[in-house]
C-alpha cells in the first residue's frame, strides 16, 4: 500500500517546560476525513499546531506526501500545501474581510476562486469591505475557511470549527465540511461534538494526556460509544 | 494678529512645519517598526545621522549628487539596518522586549561615538542643490525653496508609506503579521524575511530623513540625539503603532512647537513633552492608538 499522505511518528511537542504531546502517532490517508477526539487539554490542538509548525518546538517525525515536516519553518509547511483553520479563527482585525480572503498565497493549482468562495458562503460577499472581525462568530468561522480553500492547499486542519455557534451555523459548516470530502480533500478534524463529527469522518482518533490512545473507523463508532463517553467524560 | 507680526508667525509655521516633516518621516518609522518587531528602536536616530553621513560621504568622496543620495543612502541605510536585524535582533525576539530597546540603545552609542571619535562634535557643512537655492515669494511670506521642498517630500514619502502599509497586498501582510506573526507564517509566508525588511524599511526612513536635513542642519554625530528625544515624544502622543497617527502628529506637533516660539518662546522646547504629559493622562494609548 501507497505511503498515507500524512504520517505522524512518534511525535513529542513541547511548550517551555511542558510536555504536550508524547508519542503522537497516527496516520491520514489522501481523501480521509478523520477526528482527534478527547477532552481539553489531551493535545489535539497541540497536534495541529505541530504538523503546520506553529508550534516548532517538537521531535520525532511527521511527514507529508513523504516530505519531512519536523525542522522546516512554518511557512515551508504551508507552502507545502496544507491549511490550517485555527480554533480561535485568527481573523485579522485590521484588513477588509476581502484582505483577510486573499491574504493566504496560493500553494497549488487547482484551488477555489473568489466567485465559487462566495457562492459557498453567501454571506461573505456581502461584508466585503468590512473589518475581519464585525463578523459574526459563524461569519469569521466562514471567512477563516474560506481562506484556504482559495489556496489550493489539499489538506485542511479544521480545529473545532463549531465551537461556540448556533446550531444552524454548525449544521452549515457540517454541510461544507461534506461538500469538501466530496470533493476529494483530506480533512484532520478536531472536535469536541463528537455527534457533529460522526457524521463527517471516516476515522477517529481518540487522545489522552498527549497520547492517541484508540483509533477506530465510524463504523465502529456504535460499540466504541461507551468506551467513549468515558473518555470525553460526556 | 495678537500684536505679532504675520511675517513671524508664517515664518514659524514653515518652521513648524519643516521639523514637523522629520518627527513625521522619523516617528513613522518608528510606528513601522514597532508595530512588526516589538522594539522601541532607539538606534533610529544614529541611523538618521548615518543617512546625513552617508550624502556627505557620497558627495566629498565619490562625487555623487544630492538627488541620487536622496535614493542611494536610504538603501544604504536599510542594508545596515537588514544587518543589524539579521545578526542582532533576530536572535533576540524571544526575549523581553526590553532587550530590543537595550540592544538598539548601545548600537546608537556605538555608532554615534564612533563617528563622534573621528568627527568630533562639530557639524560637516552640506550645501543645499543648486535647484533649490534662493527663495520664492508666495505673497504672504518669503520662502526658502529647500525648507518647502523638505514639506513636500517629506508629505509625499509619508503618504506614499501610508498608502502602501493600508492599500497594498504587501501591506495587508503586514498588517496581518503585526497581529499574528506565527499565523501569517503558517499560511506559506515567509514572516522572518517579511521582518528584516520592515525594519529595513523603517530605517531608510530614517535615512532619507538624514539626507534631507543635511542641507538644512549641519551633518553631525550627534544631530540625531537631540531629535530622537522629540521625535520618542511624537509617537506616544500619536500612538504607538498607528501609522496615520505617527505621520498626524509629527506635523501637528512641529507646527505646535512654532507657534508656541511665537505666542511664549519659552514653553517651545518644553511644549512637546507638556503635550505628552497630558496625553498619557487622559489617553494613555495614545492620540491615535487602539489601547489593547
Amino acid at each position: 500500500m501507497a505511503e498515507p499522505l500524512l504520517k505522524i511518528e512518534n511525535l513529542h511537542a513541547y511548550y517551555g517546560e511542558s510536555h504536550a504531546l508524547q508519542g503522537v502517532s497516527l496516520e491520514v490517508n489522501e481523501g480521509e476525513t478523520v477526528t482527534l477526539l478527547g477532552r481539553n487539554g489531551a493535545g489535539k490542538t497541540t497536534t495541529l499546531r505541530s504538523i503546520i509548525g506553529i508550534l516548532d518546538d517538537r521531535r520525532g517525525s511527521i511527514r507529508f506526501r513523504g516530505q519531512e515536516l519536523v525542522g522546516l519553518p512554518s511557512h515551508k509547511i504551508g507552502r507545502a500545501g496544507i491549511g490550517y483553520v485555527p480554533e480561535e479563527r485568527g481573523i485579522f482585525a485590521s484588513l477588509t474581510v476581502d484582505e483577510n480572503l486573499l491574504l493566504p498565497p496560493r500553494v497549488a493549482d487547482g484551488g477555489m476562486s473568489v466567485a465559487e468562495i462566495f457562492e459557498l458562503f453567501p454571506n461573505l460577499e456581502e461584508r466585503r469591505s468590512s473589518p475581519g472581525t464585525k463578523l459574526s462568530g459563524g461569519e469569521q468561522q466562514m471567512l477563516a475557511m474560506a481562506r484556504v480553500l482559495r489556496t489550493g492547499a489539499r489538506l485542511l486542519l479544521l480545529d473545532e470549527p463549531t465551537e461556540g455557534l448556533a446550531p444552524v451555523i454548525v449544521q452549515r459548516i457540517g454541510e461544507v465540511i461534506a461538500m469538501l470530502r466530496g470533493k476529494g480533500f483530506t480533512i484532520i478534524l478536531v472536535e469536541q461534538n463528537f455527534r457533529f463529527a460522526a457524521k463527517l469522518a471516516d476515522r477517529h482518533y481518540v487522545m489522552e494526556d498527549g497520547h492517541v490512545v484508540d483509533t477506530f473507523p465510524n463504523s465502529a463508532l456504535e460499540e466504541k460509544s461507551e468506551a467513549l463517553h468515558k473518555f470525553l467524560g460526556v | 494678529m495678537f500684536g505679532v507680526p504675520a511675517q513671524a508667525l508664517y515664518g514659524q509655521i514653515l518652521l513648524g512645519l519643516i521639523n514637523g516633516s522629520f518627527y513625521a518621516l522619523l516617528s513613522l518609522g518608528l510606528a513601522v517598526i514597532f508595530g512588526m518587531l516589538n522594539v522601541i528602536n532607539f538606534a533610529h536616530g544614529a541611523l538618521y545621522m548615518l543617512g546625513a553621513f552617508a550624502a556627505w560621504f557620497a558627495l566629498n568622496l565619490f562625487g555623487i549628487d544630492y538627488w541620487w543620495s536622496l535614493l542611494l543612502a536610504p538603501l544604504v541605510v536599510g542594508l545596515v539596518g537588514a544587518v543589524i536585524e539579521r545578526v542582532f535582533l533576530a536572535r533576540i525576539k524571544n526575549l523581553d522586549h526590553l532587550y530590543g530597546l537595550l540592544l538598539t540603545f548601545g548600537l546608537a552609542l556605538i555608532i554615534e561615538g564612533g563617528f563622534r571619535h573621528v568627527y568630533g562634535s562639530s557639524g560637516q557643512a552640506y550645501g543645499t542643490p543648486e535647484e533649490l537655492r534662493g527663495a520664492v515669494n508666495l505673497g504672504f511670506m518669503i520662502m526658502p525653496k529647500y525648507r518647502g521642498w523638505v514639506v513636500i517630500a517629506s508629505l509625499i514619502v509619508c503618504f506614499a508609506t501610508w498608502f502602501i502599509i493600508e492599500k497594498t497586498r504587501l501591506g495587508a501582510y503586514l498588517r496581518a503579521a503585526t497581529e499574528n506573526p506565527k499565523l501569517v507564517q503558517a499560511f506559506g509566508i515567509n514572516v522572518p524575511l517579511m521582518i528584516t525588511l520592515t525594519y529595513a524599511g523603517g530605517v531608510a526612513l530614517a535615512g532619507f530623513a538624514g539626507v534631507l536635513a543635511a542641507p538644512i542642519y549641519q551633518v553631525s554625530p550627534l544631530m540625531g540625539t537631540n531629535l530622537i528625544i522629540v521625535v520618542f515624544a511624537v509617537v506616544v502622543v500619536g500612538g504607538m503603532g498607528s501609522i496615520m497617527g505617527s505621520i498626524v502628529t509629527g506635523y501637528m506637533l512641529g507646527v505646535l512647537e512654532g507657534l508656541t516660539k511665537v505666542f511664549y518662546p519659552q514653553a517651545s522646547s518644553i511644549v512637546i513633552f507638556v503635550i505628552m504629559a497630558v496625553v498619557l493622562l487622559a489617553r494613555p494609548a495614545g492620540l491615535f492608538g487602539r489601547g489593547d
